[in-house]
Protein backbone atom coordinates (compact mmCIF):
# COMPACT_ATOMS: atom_id res chain seq x y z
CA UNK A 1 0.00 0.00 0.00
CA UNK A 2 1.26 3.54 -0.90
CA UNK A 3 1.61 6.23 1.19
CA UNK A 4 -1.43 8.22 -0.56
CA UNK A 5 -3.61 5.03 0.02
CA UNK A 6 -2.84 5.34 3.68
CA UNK A 7 -3.94 8.67 3.94
CA UNK A 8 -6.59 8.09 1.62
CA UNK A 9 -7.95 5.46 4.35
CA UNK A 10 -7.20 7.30 6.92
CA UNK A 11 -9.84 10.18 5.55
CA UNK A 12 -12.23 7.52 4.74
CA UNK A 13 -12.59 6.84 8.37
CA UNK A 14 -12.52 10.62 9.50
CA UNK A 15 -15.06 11.33 6.97
CA UNK A 16 -17.53 8.43 7.79
CA UNK A 17 -18.04 10.14 10.62
CA UNK A 18 -18.28 13.89 10.32
CA UNK A 19 -20.12 13.41 6.69
CA UNK A 20 -24.01 14.74 7.62
CA UNK A 21 -25.38 13.32 3.92
CA UNK A 22 -26.19 9.92 3.07
CA UNK A 23 -24.10 10.59 -0.09
CA UNK A 24 -21.58 7.65 -1.49
CA UNK A 25 -18.15 7.91 0.13
CA UNK A 26 -15.56 7.54 -2.33
CA UNK A 27 -12.10 9.08 -2.98
CA UNK A 28 -13.62 11.72 -5.88
CA UNK A 29 -16.62 12.09 -4.04
CA UNK A 30 -17.45 16.32 -4.09
CA UNK A 31 -16.86 17.31 -0.32
CA UNK A 32 -19.41 20.22 -0.61
CA UNK A 33 -22.00 18.74 -2.86
CA UNK A 34 -21.96 15.16 -2.55
CA UNK A 35 -20.72 14.47 1.25
CA UNK A 36 -22.96 17.35 2.22
CA UNK A 37 -19.79 19.26 3.98
CA UNK A 38 -20.01 22.80 4.67
CA UNK A 39 -16.96 25.60 5.09
CA UNK A 40 -16.97 24.89 8.76
CA UNK A 41 -17.19 20.91 8.46
CA UNK A 42 -14.13 20.99 6.30
CA UNK A 43 -12.26 23.23 8.45
CA UNK A 44 -13.16 20.84 11.47
CA UNK A 45 -12.01 17.73 9.27
CA UNK A 46 -8.31 19.81 9.27
CA UNK A 47 -8.55 19.71 12.80
CA UNK A 48 -8.10 15.94 12.90
CA UNK A 49 -6.24 15.40 9.80
CA UNK A 50 -3.51 17.52 11.79
CA UNK A 51 -3.62 15.58 15.18
CA UNK A 52 -3.53 11.98 13.25
CA UNK A 53 -0.45 12.80 11.20
CA UNK A 54 1.15 15.13 13.03
CA UNK A 55 1.58 17.94 10.66
CA UNK A 56 0.11 21.65 10.22
CA UNK A 57 -1.99 21.93 7.37
CA UNK A 58 -2.83 25.78 6.68
CA UNK A 59 -7.05 26.38 6.41
CA UNK A 60 -6.06 28.43 3.18
CA UNK A 61 -5.19 25.30 0.99
CA UNK A 62 -8.91 23.88 0.99
CA UNK A 63 -9.83 26.40 -1.55
CA UNK A 64 -8.29 24.35 -3.94
CA UNK A 65 -9.83 20.89 -2.68
CA UNK A 66 -12.72 19.39 -3.46
CA UNK A 67 -12.06 15.79 -2.91
CA UNK A 68 -10.36 13.25 -0.50
CA UNK A 69 -8.18 12.32 -3.36
CA UNK A 70 -7.14 15.72 -3.14
CA UNK A 71 -6.95 16.22 0.58
CA UNK A 72 -4.88 13.27 0.90
CA UNK A 73 -2.12 14.54 -2.29
CA UNK A 74 -2.06 17.82 -0.18
CA UNK A 75 -1.25 16.40 3.59
CA UNK A 76 1.09 13.44 1.47
CA UNK A 77 2.70 16.82 -0.03
CA UNK A 78 3.46 18.59 3.59
CA UNK A 79 4.61 15.38 5.07
CA UNK A 80 7.15 15.08 2.06
CA UNK A 81 7.93 19.02 2.60
CA UNK B 1 -23.43 29.30 -13.87
CA UNK B 2 -25.00 32.51 -14.39
CA UNK B 3 -23.75 35.51 -11.76
CA UNK B 4 -26.38 34.86 -9.13
CA UNK B 5 -27.24 31.29 -9.59
CA UNK B 6 -24.70 30.68 -6.58
CA UNK B 7 -27.07 32.24 -4.49
CA UNK B 8 -29.75 30.14 -4.66
CA UNK B 9 -29.18 27.42 -2.26
CA UNK B 10 -28.82 30.49 0.17
CA UNK B 11 -31.90 32.21 -0.58
CA UNK B 12 -33.78 29.18 -1.08
CA UNK B 13 -32.86 28.08 2.63
CA UNK B 14 -33.29 32.04 4.00
CA UNK B 15 -37.30 31.28 2.23
CA UNK B 16 -37.95 28.03 3.81
CA UNK B 17 -37.19 29.56 7.51
CA UNK B 18 -38.10 32.96 6.93
CA UNK B 19 -41.84 32.81 5.35
CA UNK B 20 -43.33 34.83 8.32
CA UNK B 21 -42.94 38.26 9.07
CA UNK B 22 -40.99 39.90 10.75
CA UNK B 23 -37.80 38.35 9.67
CA UNK B 24 -35.31 37.34 12.04
CA UNK B 25 -32.51 37.83 9.84
CA UNK B 26 -32.29 41.62 9.29
CA UNK B 27 -35.30 42.65 11.55
CA UNK B 28 -36.57 45.52 11.34
CA UNK B 29 -36.70 47.43 14.07
CA UNK B 30 -39.58 50.65 12.70
CA UNK B 31 -38.39 53.03 16.61
CA UNK B 32 -35.88 52.93 18.73
CA UNK B 33 -37.24 54.45 22.27
CA UNK B 34 -33.86 54.28 24.36
CA UNK B 35 -31.39 51.32 24.83
CA UNK B 36 -33.59 49.00 25.66
CA UNK B 37 -36.77 49.67 24.49
CA UNK B 38 -38.18 49.60 20.62
CA UNK B 39 -41.17 48.75 18.62
CA UNK B 40 -41.38 46.16 15.69
CA UNK B 41 -44.22 46.18 13.59
CA UNK B 42 -47.12 46.64 15.58
CA UNK B 43 -45.45 44.69 18.55
CA UNK B 44 -43.00 47.14 21.61
CA UNK B 45 -40.51 44.86 22.68
CA UNK B 46 -37.50 44.82 25.13
CA UNK B 47 -34.06 44.93 23.05
CA UNK B 48 -32.39 41.94 24.67
CA UNK B 49 -30.53 41.08 21.26
CA UNK B 50 -27.89 44.43 20.88
CA UNK B 51 -24.57 44.94 21.85
CA UNK B 52 -25.39 47.80 23.81
CA UNK B 53 -23.86 46.64 26.68
CA UNK B 54 -23.44 49.73 28.63
CA UNK B 55 -26.17 51.88 27.16
CA UNK B 56 -24.67 54.76 25.71
CA UNK B 57 -26.34 54.85 22.48
CA UNK B 58 -28.66 57.65 24.81
CA UNK B 59 -26.26 58.89 26.77
CA UNK B 60 -26.97 62.64 27.07
CA UNK B 61 -23.46 63.83 27.00
CA UNK B 62 -22.63 61.10 24.33
CA UNK B 63 -25.36 62.95 22.02
CA UNK B 64 -24.42 66.53 22.89
CA UNK B 65 -21.11 65.94 22.19
CA UNK B 66 -22.23 64.18 18.97
CA UNK B 67 -24.27 67.23 18.24
CA UNK B 68 -21.76 70.01 18.95
CA UNK B 69 -19.16 67.86 16.27
CA UNK B 70 -22.04 67.37 13.61
CA UNK B 71 -22.52 71.66 13.72
CA UNK B 72 -18.95 72.65 14.32
CA UNK B 73 -17.24 70.67 11.24
CA UNK B 74 -20.05 69.21 9.57
CA UNK B 75 -21.91 65.22 8.99
CA UNK B 76 -18.82 63.33 6.96
CA UNK B 77 -15.03 64.10 6.29
CA UNK B 78 -15.10 62.68 2.71
CA UNK B 79 -11.81 61.00 2.57
CA UNK B 80 -9.23 59.02 3.77
CA UNK B 81 -6.97 59.40 7.23
CA UNK B 82 -4.43 59.94 5.01
CA UNK B 83 -5.75 62.53 3.26
CA UNK B 84 -8.47 65.28 3.91
CA UNK B 85 -9.68 63.06 7.05
CA UNK B 86 -7.89 63.35 9.54
CA UNK B 87 -9.27 65.95 11.67
CA UNK B 88 -7.89 66.70 15.36
CA UNK B 89 -10.36 64.87 16.97
CA UNK B 90 -9.52 61.48 15.33
CA UNK B 91 -5.73 62.13 16.88
CA UNK B 92 -6.96 63.03 19.92
CA UNK B 93 -9.26 59.49 20.18
CA UNK B 94 -6.07 57.42 19.45
CA UNK B 95 -3.74 59.70 22.04
CA UNK B 96 -6.71 59.56 24.64
CA UNK B 97 -7.16 55.31 23.41
CA UNK B 98 -3.49 54.62 24.45
CA UNK B 99 -3.72 56.47 27.63
CA UNK B 100 -7.03 54.13 28.27
CA UNK B 101 -5.35 51.47 27.48
CA UNK B 102 -1.76 52.38 28.77
CA UNK B 103 -0.46 51.58 25.31
CA UNK B 104 2.12 53.85 23.44
CA UNK B 105 0.34 53.45 20.38
CA UNK B 106 -3.19 53.19 19.36
CA UNK B 107 -5.24 53.62 15.45
CA UNK B 108 -8.90 54.18 15.28
CA UNK B 109 -10.62 52.36 12.26
CA UNK B 110 -13.75 53.23 10.07
CA UNK B 111 -15.19 50.01 11.75
CA UNK B 112 -14.34 47.47 13.98
CA UNK B 113 -14.55 44.73 11.00
CA UNK B 114 -11.75 46.98 9.36
CA UNK B 115 -9.90 47.12 12.58
CA UNK B 116 -9.37 43.30 12.10
CA UNK B 117 -8.11 43.68 8.52
CA UNK B 118 -6.76 46.35 8.77
CA UNK B 119 -3.99 45.58 11.70
CA UNK B 120 -3.72 41.54 10.89
CA UNK B 121 -4.10 41.84 7.06
CA UNK B 122 -1.40 44.27 7.56
CA UNK B 123 0.85 42.78 10.24
CA UNK B 124 1.33 39.29 8.14
CA UNK B 125 1.69 38.01 4.72
CA UNK B 126 2.51 35.21 2.76
CA UNK B 127 5.11 32.79 4.40
CA UNK B 128 3.62 34.35 7.62
CA UNK B 129 1.48 32.22 10.10
CA UNK B 130 -1.81 32.83 11.84
CA UNK B 131 -2.62 30.31 14.64
CA UNK B 132 -5.99 31.13 15.64
CA UNK B 133 -9.14 29.86 17.67
CA UNK B 134 -11.45 28.13 16.01
CA UNK B 135 -14.45 30.26 17.13
CA UNK B 136 -12.75 34.06 16.15
CA UNK B 137 -15.22 36.20 14.15
CA UNK B 138 -15.56 36.27 10.67
CA UNK B 139 -13.47 39.74 10.33
CA UNK B 140 -10.36 37.96 11.49
CA UNK B 141 -10.67 35.17 8.74
CA UNK B 142 -11.32 37.65 6.13
CA UNK B 143 -8.54 39.51 7.74
CA UNK B 144 -6.14 36.40 7.29
CA UNK B 145 -7.62 35.88 3.64
CA UNK B 146 -6.54 39.51 2.48
CA UNK B 147 -3.03 39.17 4.08
CA UNK B 148 -2.68 35.33 2.18
CA UNK B 149 -1.05 34.08 5.46
CA UNK B 150 -1.28 30.42 6.20
CA UNK B 151 -3.72 29.64 8.97
CA UNK B 152 -3.79 27.28 11.45
CA UNK B 153 -7.23 27.08 13.83
CA UNK B 154 -6.83 25.31 17.13
CA UNK B 155 -9.99 23.81 19.08
CA UNK B 156 -11.58 26.43 21.00
CA UNK B 157 -10.85 27.73 24.00
CA UNK B 158 -8.27 24.50 24.53
CA UNK B 159 -4.95 26.33 25.60
CA UNK B 160 -3.24 22.33 25.24
CA UNK B 161 -4.39 22.13 21.71
CA UNK B 162 -2.97 25.41 21.06
CA UNK B 163 0.28 24.13 22.48
CA UNK B 164 0.32 21.55 20.25
CA UNK B 165 -0.38 23.59 17.10
CA UNK B 166 2.73 26.31 18.30
CA UNK B 167 4.56 23.02 18.85
CA UNK B 168 4.66 22.14 14.98
CA UNK B 169 5.40 25.54 13.70
CA UNK B 170 9.43 25.31 14.40
CA UNK B 171 11.12 28.77 13.10
CA UNK B 172 7.95 29.75 11.63
CA UNK B 173 6.53 31.12 15.80
CA UNK B 174 9.29 34.19 14.78
CA UNK B 175 6.51 35.59 12.29
CA UNK B 176 3.21 33.94 13.95
CA UNK B 177 0.18 35.82 15.32
CA UNK B 178 -1.75 34.09 18.16
CA UNK B 179 -5.24 35.40 17.48
CA UNK B 180 -7.99 35.02 20.34
CA UNK B 181 -11.19 37.15 21.68
CA UNK B 182 -12.26 38.21 24.91
CA UNK B 183 -16.12 37.14 24.72
CA UNK B 184 -16.83 34.95 21.76
CA UNK B 185 -19.95 36.73 20.75
CA UNK B 186 -21.83 33.66 20.04
CA UNK B 187 -22.20 31.60 23.24
CA UNK B 188 -20.50 34.56 25.44
CA UNK B 189 -17.77 32.67 26.71
CA UNK B 190 -14.63 33.62 27.57
CA UNK B 191 -10.89 32.99 26.21
CA UNK B 192 -8.51 30.82 29.37
CA UNK B 193 -6.11 34.16 28.67
CA UNK B 194 -4.19 33.15 31.72
CA UNK B 195 -3.65 29.65 30.20
CA UNK B 196 -3.01 30.88 26.33
CA UNK B 197 -0.20 33.13 27.77
CA UNK B 198 1.22 30.63 29.54
CA UNK B 199 1.48 28.41 25.93
CA UNK B 200 2.73 31.51 24.19
CA UNK B 201 5.35 32.26 26.49
CA UNK B 202 6.67 29.02 26.45
CA UNK B 203 6.77 29.03 21.83
CA UNK B 204 6.99 32.29 21.38
CA UNK B 205 4.37 34.39 19.11
CA UNK B 206 2.38 37.39 18.90
CA UNK B 207 -0.47 37.42 20.50
CA UNK B 208 -3.74 39.53 19.22
CA UNK B 209 -6.76 40.04 21.44
CA UNK B 210 -10.19 41.28 20.37
CA UNK B 211 -11.94 42.98 22.97
CA UNK B 212 -14.74 43.67 20.66
CA UNK B 213 -17.73 42.32 23.14
CA UNK B 214 -15.07 42.72 26.73
CA UNK B 215 -13.81 46.31 26.63
CA UNK B 216 -16.25 48.20 28.78
CA UNK B 217 -17.32 45.24 30.28
CA UNK B 218 -14.39 43.61 31.76
CA UNK B 219 -11.88 44.62 33.90
CA UNK B 220 -11.12 47.30 37.08
CA UNK B 221 -10.77 50.00 34.41
CA UNK B 222 -13.34 48.20 31.37
CA UNK B 223 -10.12 47.53 29.40
CA UNK B 224 -11.10 44.00 28.65
CA UNK B 225 -10.62 40.46 29.40
CA UNK B 226 -6.63 41.30 29.51
CA UNK B 227 -7.07 43.80 32.29
CA UNK B 228 -9.04 41.22 34.23
CA UNK B 229 -6.64 38.43 34.03
CA UNK B 230 -3.55 40.22 34.52
CA UNK B 231 -1.91 39.17 31.63
CA UNK B 232 -1.97 42.81 29.69
CA UNK B 233 1.38 42.65 29.12
CA UNK B 234 1.67 39.41 27.35
CA UNK B 235 -1.11 40.86 24.80
CA UNK B 236 0.89 42.24 21.92
CA UNK B 237 -2.17 44.07 20.05
CA UNK B 238 -5.65 44.67 21.22
CA UNK B 239 -8.46 45.05 18.65
CA UNK B 240 -11.62 46.69 19.80
CA UNK B 241 -14.79 48.10 18.27
CA UNK B 242 -16.79 51.43 19.01
CA UNK B 243 -19.99 50.08 18.13
CA UNK B 244 -20.85 47.65 21.52
CA UNK B 245 -20.00 49.08 24.64
CA UNK B 246 -18.95 52.21 23.02
CA UNK B 247 -22.23 52.94 21.59
CA UNK B 248 -21.37 53.98 18.44
CA UNK B 249 -19.23 52.85 15.18
CA UNK B 250 -15.79 52.36 14.48
CA UNK B 251 -12.55 50.27 15.34
CA UNK B 252 -9.40 50.74 16.99
CA UNK B 253 -5.78 48.34 17.66
CA UNK B 254 -3.73 49.68 20.77
CA UNK B 255 -0.26 47.66 21.41
CA UNK B 256 3.07 48.20 23.27
CA UNK B 257 4.86 48.27 20.17
CA UNK B 258 5.55 51.68 19.12
CA UNK B 259 5.89 50.50 15.47
CA UNK B 260 2.32 50.22 15.32
CA UNK B 261 1.74 53.52 14.10
CA UNK B 262 3.75 52.65 10.96
CA UNK B 263 1.14 50.08 10.31
CA UNK B 264 -1.29 52.98 9.18
CA UNK B 265 1.42 53.79 6.10
CA UNK B 266 0.57 50.23 4.80
CA UNK B 267 -3.24 49.36 5.92
CA UNK B 268 -5.16 49.46 2.62
CA UNK B 269 -8.13 49.57 4.90
CA UNK B 270 -7.11 52.32 6.72
CA UNK B 271 -6.35 54.25 4.07
CA UNK B 272 -8.56 53.45 1.21
CA UNK B 273 -11.68 54.23 3.23
CA UNK B 274 -13.38 57.61 4.41
CA UNK B 275 -12.81 57.89 8.05
CA UNK B 276 -15.08 58.27 10.84
CA UNK B 277 -17.74 61.32 10.91
CA UNK B 278 -16.54 63.94 13.32
CA UNK B 279 -19.92 63.36 15.27
CA UNK B 280 -18.75 59.35 15.50
CA UNK B 281 -15.60 60.53 17.21
CA UNK B 282 -16.74 63.15 19.12
CA UNK B 283 -19.51 60.79 20.53
CA UNK B 284 -16.80 57.90 21.33
CA UNK B 285 -14.23 60.32 23.19
CA UNK B 286 -16.89 60.62 25.79
CA UNK B 287 -18.05 57.28 25.61
CA UNK B 288 -14.89 56.12 26.32
CA UNK B 289 -14.36 59.03 29.49
CA UNK B 290 -17.28 57.99 30.66
CA UNK B 291 -16.14 53.92 30.31
CA UNK B 292 -13.15 54.76 32.27
CA UNK B 293 -14.41 56.96 35.09
CA UNK B 294 -18.51 55.04 35.61
CA UNK B 295 -17.29 51.48 36.83
CA UNK B 296 -20.95 51.49 38.32
CA UNK B 297 -22.22 50.80 34.96
CA UNK B 298 -20.16 47.57 34.54
CA UNK B 299 -21.70 46.44 38.14
CA UNK B 300 -25.27 46.94 36.83
CA UNK B 301 -24.26 44.89 33.88
CA UNK B 302 -22.93 41.87 35.38
CA UNK B 303 -25.89 41.94 37.83
CA UNK B 304 -28.05 42.35 34.97
CA UNK B 305 -26.21 39.15 33.33
CA UNK B 306 -25.74 36.78 36.08
CA UNK B 307 -30.00 37.31 36.75
CA UNK B 308 -30.64 36.49 33.20
CA UNK B 309 -28.56 33.56 33.43
CA UNK B 310 -29.68 32.46 36.41
CA UNK B 311 -33.66 32.70 35.66
CA UNK B 312 -32.98 31.22 32.74
CA UNK B 313 -30.61 28.39 33.65
CA UNK B 314 -33.86 27.68 36.29
CA UNK B 315 -36.40 27.62 33.33
CA UNK B 316 -33.99 24.43 32.06
CA UNK B 317 -32.65 26.13 28.99
CA UNK B 318 -29.25 24.55 27.39
CA UNK B 319 -27.49 27.83 28.20
CA UNK B 320 -23.40 29.32 26.76
CA UNK B 321 -21.10 27.96 29.64
CA UNK B 322 -20.67 31.08 31.73
CA UNK B 323 -22.82 33.53 32.51
CA UNK B 324 -21.73 37.52 31.02
CA UNK B 325 -23.64 40.49 28.81
CA UNK B 326 -24.03 37.21 25.96
CA UNK B 327 -26.46 34.22 26.97
CA UNK B 328 -27.05 32.18 24.16
CA UNK B 329 -29.85 29.59 24.49
CA UNK B 330 -29.15 26.40 22.24
CA UNK B 331 -32.20 24.94 20.43
CA UNK B 332 -33.00 21.90 18.30
CA UNK B 333 -33.04 22.67 14.89
CA UNK B 334 -33.50 25.86 12.60
CA UNK B 335 -37.05 25.33 12.34
CA UNK B 336 -37.61 25.38 15.82
CA UNK B 337 -35.56 28.14 16.87
CA UNK B 338 -37.53 30.59 14.19
CA UNK B 339 -40.68 29.51 15.24
CA UNK B 340 -39.39 30.50 18.47
CA UNK B 341 -37.95 33.70 18.14
CA UNK B 342 -41.68 34.34 16.66
CA UNK B 343 -43.13 33.75 20.08
CA UNK B 344 -40.38 35.68 22.03
CA UNK B 345 -41.19 38.49 19.81
CA UNK B 346 -44.81 38.08 20.19
CA UNK B 347 -44.14 38.42 24.02
CA UNK B 348 -42.46 41.36 23.63
CA UNK B 349 -38.55 40.51 23.83
CA UNK B 350 -36.51 41.10 20.98
CA UNK B 351 -33.32 38.84 20.48
CA UNK B 352 -30.80 37.67 17.73
CA UNK B 353 -31.85 34.52 16.19
CA UNK B 354 -28.30 32.42 15.00
CA UNK B 355 -28.71 29.44 12.84
CA UNK B 356 -25.91 27.21 11.36
CA UNK B 357 -23.00 27.64 10.05
CA UNK B 358 -22.76 30.79 12.08
CA UNK B 359 -22.75 29.13 15.24
CA UNK B 360 -20.68 26.66 17.28
CA UNK B 361 -21.33 23.23 17.10
CA UNK B 362 -23.79 23.81 14.17
CA UNK B 363 -26.26 24.36 16.74
CA UNK B 364 -29.34 26.85 16.19
CA UNK B 365 -29.61 29.31 18.87
CA UNK B 366 -30.79 32.47 20.75
CA UNK B 367 -28.48 35.03 21.87
CA UNK B 368 -29.98 37.02 24.23
CA UNK B 369 -27.76 40.19 25.33
CA UNK B 370 -28.22 42.54 28.44
CA UNK B 371 -27.22 46.22 29.00
CA UNK B 372 -26.61 48.17 32.01
CA UNK B 373 -29.69 50.07 30.66
CA UNK B 374 -32.03 46.88 31.24
CA UNK B 375 -33.82 47.22 34.98
CA UNK B 376 -34.25 44.31 36.71
CA UNK B 377 -38.44 44.74 35.61
CA UNK B 378 -37.35 44.32 32.25
CA UNK B 379 -34.37 40.95 32.94
CA UNK B 380 -37.66 39.62 35.01
CA UNK B 381 -39.89 40.14 31.80
CA UNK B 382 -37.02 38.42 29.67
CA UNK B 383 -36.93 35.88 32.27
CA UNK B 384 -40.79 34.94 32.50
CA UNK B 385 -41.47 35.41 28.62
CA UNK B 386 -38.92 32.04 27.91
CA UNK B 387 -40.36 30.22 31.06
CA UNK B 388 -43.94 30.90 29.79
CA UNK B 389 -42.36 29.45 26.27
CA UNK B 390 -40.23 26.43 27.82
CA UNK B 391 -43.10 23.86 26.76
CA UNK B 392 -43.20 24.39 22.81
CA UNK B 393 -39.17 23.35 23.30
CA UNK B 394 -40.10 19.73 24.61
CA UNK B 395 -39.12 17.01 22.45
CA UNK B 396 -43.07 16.15 21.74
CA UNK B 397 -43.74 19.52 20.63
CA UNK B 398 -43.92 20.95 16.87
CA UNK B 399 -42.44 23.75 16.14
Amino acid sequence: MTRHEQILDCLMVHLERLSPKGGKLHADADLANELGLDSVNVMDLLLEVEDEFDISVPVNVIADIHTPRQLASAIEKIEAA
Amino acid sequence: MALFDKFKKLADARAALMATEPCPLGTRIDEVFSPTQGRIGDQEVILAGTNNYLGLTFNSDCIAAAHHALDAEGSGTTGSRLANGNYSGHQALEIELARFFERPSAIVFSTGYMANLGLIGTLVGPGDTVVLDADCHASIYDACRLAGVDVIRFRHNDPRDLDKRLGRLGDKIDSTLIIVEGIYSMLGDRAPLKEIVAVKRQHGGYLVVDEAHSMGVMGEHGRGLAEAEGVEADVDFVVGTFSKSLGAIGGFAVSHHRELDTVRLASRPYIFTASPSPATIASVRVALDIVANRPALRHQLWSNAERLYAGLAHAGYELGPQSGPVTAALLDSPQQAVAFWHALLEHGVYVNLVLPPATPGGRALVRVSVSAAHDTTQIDRIIEAFTTLKPMLSSSAKP
